[in-house]
């Protein structure tokens, strides 16, 4: 077994990584993967330390992550649907109804 | 052994990851977040995580990348490479690297001061990892848990209304 600081600079780099591709993207389902890549790498951080305390609370609150993911994923995903029936298009710049 | 294990999986993730965020082709994108979401995986087993583990593919990388995939194919996007990318790539890699040094030195120099539980390695091996996750979360975590019930029922709900033709 590795020592944590490890996972935690594989978790940073991860959540770095998904920063940048929220900020640089502009199709709107690869930023929503990028958010998916955050949470999946505050995840690993959320496990290495419970594993490390040896304390399983930060390991139901992963779960409950993926829970919130889940319903995240159903929700955006019709929400997407519904803004291409509209605009004929995902990128994020075509959302300007409300840009003044 | 184990070390060599971890830096090839760890090579993997963080490859899989720049991936997601430079492929032009959305597909491309959501098959490397399938790879890394195998990694992590991997990284939860080394944990002595297995239900996690199995949960993270089950859960991500089958219902939500399922889902995922499914609505880009139904989306039917056209690449077009000419504005795939926005003008300000600099600077957010610039605030990508702050962001990694401020986390990298948050978590490198927090020094985690709380009192250990008691689950060890040995006692996740000898009871079982989805047996103590189960009894954690359906005693001190049951509100949560069935709080979680509701928020499921409000997201199935939404995405139906969302999904209709005339909102």
């Amino acid at each position: 077994m590795e020592n944590l600081n490890s996972y935690l600079i594989v978790s940073a780099v991860l959540f770095s990584i998904g920063t940048i591709g929220v900020l640089t993207r502009k199709n709107a389902i690869v930023i929503f993967m990028c958010i998916e890549l955050m949470l999946n790498a505050v995840n690993l951080t959320f496990v290495a330390f419970s594993r490390y305390l040896g304390n399983f609370d930060g390991q139901v609150f992963v779960f409950f992550i993926m829970t919130v993911a889940a319903a995240e994923a159903a929700v955006g995903l019709a929400l997407f649907i519904a803004f291409f029936n509209n605009k004929d298009s995902i990128d994020v710049t075509d959302a300007n109804l409300m840009k003044w | 052994m184990e070390t060599l294990f971890f830096l090839i999986i760890t090579f993997v993730a963080i490859i899989s990851a720049i991936l997601v965020v430079t492929c032009k082709n959305p597909i491309n994108s959501a098959l490397s977040l399938i790879m890394t979401f195998f990694c992590l995986a991997t990284y939860y087993v080394m944990l002595d995580a297995p239900f996690m583990a199995a949960v993270q593919v089950m859960v991500y990388a089958g219902a939500i990348m399922v889902l995922m995939v499914f609505t880009i194919m139904l989306l039917n996007i056209r690449v077009d490479a000419s504005k795939k990318h926005s003008h300000k790539v600099v600077f957010s890699l610039i605030i990508g690297f702050f962001t990694f040094v401020n986390l990298a030195y948050v978590l490198f120099k927090s020094r985690v001061a709380v009192a250990t539980g008691p689950y060890s390695a040995d006692m996740i091996k000898q009871v079982g990892h989805t047996e103590l996750i189960g009894k954690e979360m359906f005693t001190n975590f049951l509100l949560p848990f069935e709080i979680t019930s509701i928020l499921l029922l409000v997201a199935i709900v939404g995405a139906v209304i969302l999904a209709k033709k005339k909102i």
